[in-house]
């Protein structure tokens, strides 16, 4: 199964998408290209069929189960896509007038409330266009929040060593230093270990609860104190928030600004990587911090907030408000699971995790941390199985892929060796679980008696394993016209 | 159990030195690093002429799956970086106290060297990162 | 319960397998003190139907106004296979390509896109995409002050007629480094060159060049870039793609061409959509790719020999270079470069030029027609793309309140960030308005006008 390149077809492209104009255009001569871009000259049947074909190369969730750790996979609802290109919503300008946009900023006033309401927070900013954004927010907010305060040695962010790789990297894009601490045994964050670290030097810890262990950090109100008495800031990833939803509110835990991954709790589409949508959450002390613009009511009328009515914003993140069509989509979905359908995503998401988890476990596979409960997601490692058999977590991952499962989210997080950080998200039934379980032992059974064939998996998908090594290191990045063709590369029809 | 030369002078990074007769000291990653990078795909090497303090970060090792800096050994000036690594970064796979030399610097303080592990050293501080 | 599949033994049977009597114990290792009573303050669960009719309301309220507005969004013509492909579940709810067997797809499409986008801006090297062109052009800047490796300069001399919103973006985003953006003047419409002699004693890491500038107006690339490199500093060229399908790409702007070129690539097929999602684009040469943030796909073989396509050069990036890496940026906008990669396939380099033609044409009988009126008139006349400046002898807020009452949203009041322009407006006629719509505001604009300042 392949598919060559769209520029390998050699048709006449269909035109007349549009009306013709009754003059030419006046640019100068000087100003014009006179070379040819390389652009696809294919019909629009070619077109169709291409992407079509190609769409059908991809794992999706609405043709795979996904148990990908910390990523929330779940069902994206088709009717969020419907309504969310609807015509007006499409054409709307983003600099249009309040008056021509009434129904779409009280939708996302809406949607800021209710974000606030599950979050715990103050308010809330939609335009980070995702985790990563919002992350970068979080840590903008707080340094702002120090230097108003006169506060200028503030410069350390403490992360865990379980956190996500954006923790870090967000932390020094804002130019602070990164310190790291270390998990306890029991998967929760060492007391001493952080007490030692906090200082007149800390900005702010950076912390995912559940953390990306799968665990409920326990001691989180002690930490909450431990860093606030250093007078430090607590920034909360939401990467986890799937796990918690109802339950327990960050902003009750001590934090004082929260990012929201929407496209993972909220079911906003992965879109093959992106887009996503990292709305932010704060106390009230971070309020006048918040990124612009936002969205107020006044009166009757739902209007801007920028950067004239909060001029101790960070800024703006996005060139108009963030990934406008995917908060369209969470909102939606919001409004379609009331709070009590919220209640139920974690009861499921949770249920289906500690279900899979003691599933595995009773097939004899070894779990992380097998005296805590497992949140909406827990930890396999196959160090065992690598120790017998030589067959690793990835070739398990890989062998996944033959049995119609997305591989579960491998070697992360690091401190687990040859782990498999698995997530089923509340929208998979019993027996999407019970089949996972089965390629499971059907893979370790393999790995001990031909564990050569586990080493080639996969075998039924469009490629076998890629060289990345040559990939790396003969970068082919775009396709280039072989030298022969260039005559060919004049305006096509 | 990976190869340490008797002949070089080792860092806790995994660097190895060794002093020339003119005063230069070559520098690369020791067999032990290498291993655990994987094949590398790309080492980014510092410019020649370039003075780095002891601890700077002056050159990036990559493999597919990590990346690692090279925390400069000793306070001097970069003479001389291995060309060879541009097109064979693979070099410092296939032979890590050789053909794989990263780059050459010139110290301003020669002494300085005898703060480093010799390679009994290393392979007692290599055993002890086993356990 | 919308999206739970459980049926009551389900739940009973997997209650047992884990070893608990009732869900609630699941969450036993929240403290006591922390738990909630639930989320009342959301309100009931909406059926399908009901979330329908609202979202329909909503939709309604807005209206659908003529639109003669640019600015950084323009409305294009989007073919009805774009996104009838685009929202294909296979693409919709992929995830992001790391397990690359089971996304050649996705890959491929943005190896693919990867390649026009390069290929329209004249450069080596795309990643797979950004957030937004604001975005894209902070990201540019980091990039160019890593990459320039003559000069530790942390500052970027950049044209006041970059994109206001994009200067804004890129100082909050640059603000934790330090990387300061310098402005350059402007005369007639267009970067001012005989300002440059005011800066030849500064050291800078990059020349910020966006062409077609803000105002719509066409820059001089040439003696800009070839002025940059000559003092050392890179160029970064900011571009808006369905320009280029007609003019000179950022690789051949002057001698040597530009090392980074950025944009937004929201006129490739994308609704305006409120403001996004839309997708910034970044390319560059080859010879510094490696300071390039973000996802990057690349052509390999598997290990029969058989093409295939993977992330590459990921050392670069946060989930293995971590506080080392190039930016914090994890994601792409996947969906939507899919989307601008089925555009530009269906259009072509021709369908582009038609495109670009037609909206240079539409924007000058336009900008002609409104000059007419009295009360309105042409401040410069610099060759432009597909905007035009021009100047009233009143406000402008009040005057696009009146034609907003008729139904037009009449352009880009630039009086906020532009005050040396006076009663300034940008407007914008793309190929979907006809000759008709444009009557039709120069009618309404008539009619605003005869009202008393």
């Amino acid at each position: 199964m392949s598919e060559p390149l769209i520029f390998e077809y050699q048709s006449v492209s269909r035109q007349g998408f549009v009306a013709r104009s009754a003059s030419e255009s006046r640019l100068p001569a000087d100003a014009l290209r006179t070379d040819e871009p390389v652009l696809p000259r294919a019909s629009e049947l070619e077109v169709v069929r291409h992407f079509t074909r190609l769409s059908q190369l991809n794992f999706s969730i609405d043709t795979q189960f996904y148990p990908l750790g910390s990523c929330t996979m779940k069902y994206n609802p088709r009717i969020c896509n419907r309504l969310a290109m609807l015509p007006q919503f499409l054409l709307r300008h983003p600099l249009g007038g309040v008056e021509h946009g009434q129904g779409y900023l009280q939708t996302m006033f809406e949607l800021q409330e209710m974000l606030q309401v599950v979050t715990g927070m103050e308010a809330v900013s939609l335009t980070p266009m995702a985790g990563a954004q919002g992350e970068f927010a979080g840590v903008a907010m707080i340094q702002a929040y120090h230097a108003a305060q006169g506060d200028t040695e503030r410069t350390q962010i403490i992360v865990p060593d379980a956190a996500h790789g954006t923790n870090p990297a967000t932390a020094t894009m804002c130019g602070c230093d990164v310190v790291e601490i270390f998990t306890g045994v029991d998967g929760d964050i060492d007391l001493e270990a952080l007490r030692a670290v906090v200082g007149p030097q800390t900005a702010g810890i950076m912390l995912t609860n559940p953390s990306t262990l799968g665990v409920f950090e326990r001691q989180i109100q002690e930490i909450a104190a431990i860093v606030h008495e250093a007078g430090g800031l607590l920034y909360y990833d939401g990467a986890n928030l799937n796990a918690i939803l109802g339950k327990t509110l960050p902003g009750d835990m001590g934090f004082d600004v929260i990012h929201m991954n929407l496209h993972k709790t909220f079911s906003t589409p992965h879109g093959g990587g992106g887009p996503g949508s990292g709305a932010v959450g704060v106390s009230k002390r971070l309020k006048p911090f918040l990124p612009v613009p936002f969205i107020q009511k006044k009166g009757d009328l739902y209007v801007w907030a920028t950067e004239e009515s909060c001029p101790q914003s960070i800024g703006r993140l996005s060139a108009f408000m963030g990934n406008s069509g995917v908060l369209l989509r969470a909102y939606i979905y919001m409004r379609m699971l009331g709070g009590q359908g919220m209640e139920r995503v974690s009861d499921f998401a949770v249920l289906n995790a500690n279900y899979l988890l003691h599933a595995l476990q009773e097939a004899g596979f070894e779990i992380a941390f097998p005296e805590r409960r497992a949140t909406h997601e827990f930890i396999v490692s196959l160090k065992k199985e690598m120790r017998d058999t030589g067959v690793n977590a990835m070739d398990f991952a890989k062998a996944l892929l033959d049995h119609g499962f997305h591989a579960p989210t491998t070697y992360f997080p690091t401190l687990v060796p040859e782990c498999l950080l698995i997530e089923p998200t509340e929208t998979e039934s019993q027996h999407a679980l019970d089949g996972f379980v089965a390629a499971m032992i059907s893979i370790r059974k393999q790995a001990y008696t031909d564990p050569d064939k586990v080493k080639e998996a996969p075998l039924t998908l469009p490629v076998r394993r890629l060289d990345d090594v040559r990939a790396a290191k003969q970068p082919d990045l775009i396709w280039q016209p072989a030298e022969n063709n260039t005559e060919n590369t004049t305006a096509g029809s | 159990m990976s190869e340490v030369p008797d002949n070089f002078l080792y860092t806790k990074d995994h660097e190895w030195l060794d002093l020339d007769d003119d005063g230069v000291v070559t520098v690369g990653i020791s067999d032990h690093a290498q291993e655990a990078l994987g094949e590398l795909v790309f080492v980014e090497a510092p410019q020649a002429g370039v003075i780095f303090a002891n601890g700077d970060a002056c050159a990036v090792v990559e493999s597919v799956k990590a990346a690692s800096d090279i925390y400069c050994p000793i306070t001097g000036e970069i003479t001389e970086v291995n060309a060879a690594l541009e097109d064979e970064p693979e070099l410092v796979n296939s032979s890590p106290y050789e053909a794989g030399w990263v780059f050459r610097i010139r110290p301003d303080d020669v002494t300085a060297l005898n703060e480093l592990m010799d390679a009994e050293a290393y392979e007692t501080f290599l055993a002890e990162l086993e356990d | 319960m919308p999206f739970i599949p459980h049926t009551d033994t389900d739940i009973a049977r997997m209650l047992q397998r884990a070893g608990i009597s009732d869900i609630s114990q699941l969450f036993d290792e929240i403290p006591v003190d922390l738990k909630i009573d639930g989320l009342e303050a959301i309100g009931p669960a909406l059926s399908e139907a009901e979330i329908a009719q609202l979202m329909q309301q909503r939709a309604r309220a807005d209206g659908e106004p003529l639109c003669f507005m640019g600015a950084g969004a323009y409305e294009h013509y989007i073919p009805a296979a774009v996104w009838d492909i685009a929202t294909r579940g296979e693409f919709y709810s992929a995830y992001t390509p790391y397990q690359a067997e089971a996304s050649q797809g996705t890959l491929q499409v943005i190896y693919e896109f990867q390649t026009m986008i390069a290929s329209l801006n004249g450069l080596d090297v795309s990643n797979a995409s950004l957030y937004d062109g604001a975005t894209a052009f902070a990201e540019a800047c980091l990039m160019a002050v890593r990459a320039n490796r003559k000069s530790k300069s942390k500052k970027i001399l950049v044209s006041r007629l970059l994109s206001p919103v994009f200067r804004s973006v890129a100082t909050t985003i640059l603000q934790g480094q330090r990387i300061e953006l310098v402005e350059l003047p402007i005369r007639n419409g267009q970067t001012d060159i005989a300002a440059l002699k005011n800066f030849v004693d500064e050291d800078f890491a990059a020349v910020a060049i966006q062409n077609p500038s803000f105002l719509g107006t066409l820059e001089d690339v040439d003696t800009l870039t070839d002025w940059a490199h000559e003092h050392g500093a890179l160029v970064i060229g900011i571009t808006n793609p369905m320009s280029l399908a007609l003019l000179k790409a950022p690789g051949q702007w002057g001698t040597a061409g530009a090392d980074i070129a950025c944009g937004e690539g929201q006129p490739m097929g994308i609704p305006l959509s409120s403001g996004g999602p839309y997708v910034g684009y970044l390319v560059c040469r080859k010879a510094i790719m490696r300071q390039m943030p973000g996802r990057i796909v690349g052509r390999t073989v598997d290990i029969e020999g058989k093409p295939g396509f993977t992330l590459t050069l990921q050392a670069r990036e946060q989930h293995i270079r971590r506080s080392k890496a190039t930016s914090n940026i994890c994601t792409n906008q996947g969906l939507i470069a899919t989307a601008a990669t089925i555009y530009m396939s269906l259009m072509g380099a021709e369908g582009l030029r038609q495109v670009a033609h037609s909206c240079n044409a539409n924007t000058h009988m336009l900008v002609d027609a409104l000059c007419a009126l009295p009360g309105i008139s042409q401040p410069f006349d610099t060759p432009l793309f597909h905007e035009g400046v021009v100047q009233l002898d009143r406000p402008v807020a009040g005057f696009l309140m009146e034609l907003s009452r008729q139904g037009i949203l009449g352009g880009y009041d630039l009086s906020a960030d532009y005050p040396e322009l006076g009663h300034a407006l940008l407007v914008c006629a793309t190929e979907q308005r006809s000759a008709a719509d444009i009557a039709s505001y120069v009618a309404a604009a008539g009619a605003a006008l005869e009202v008393a300042v």
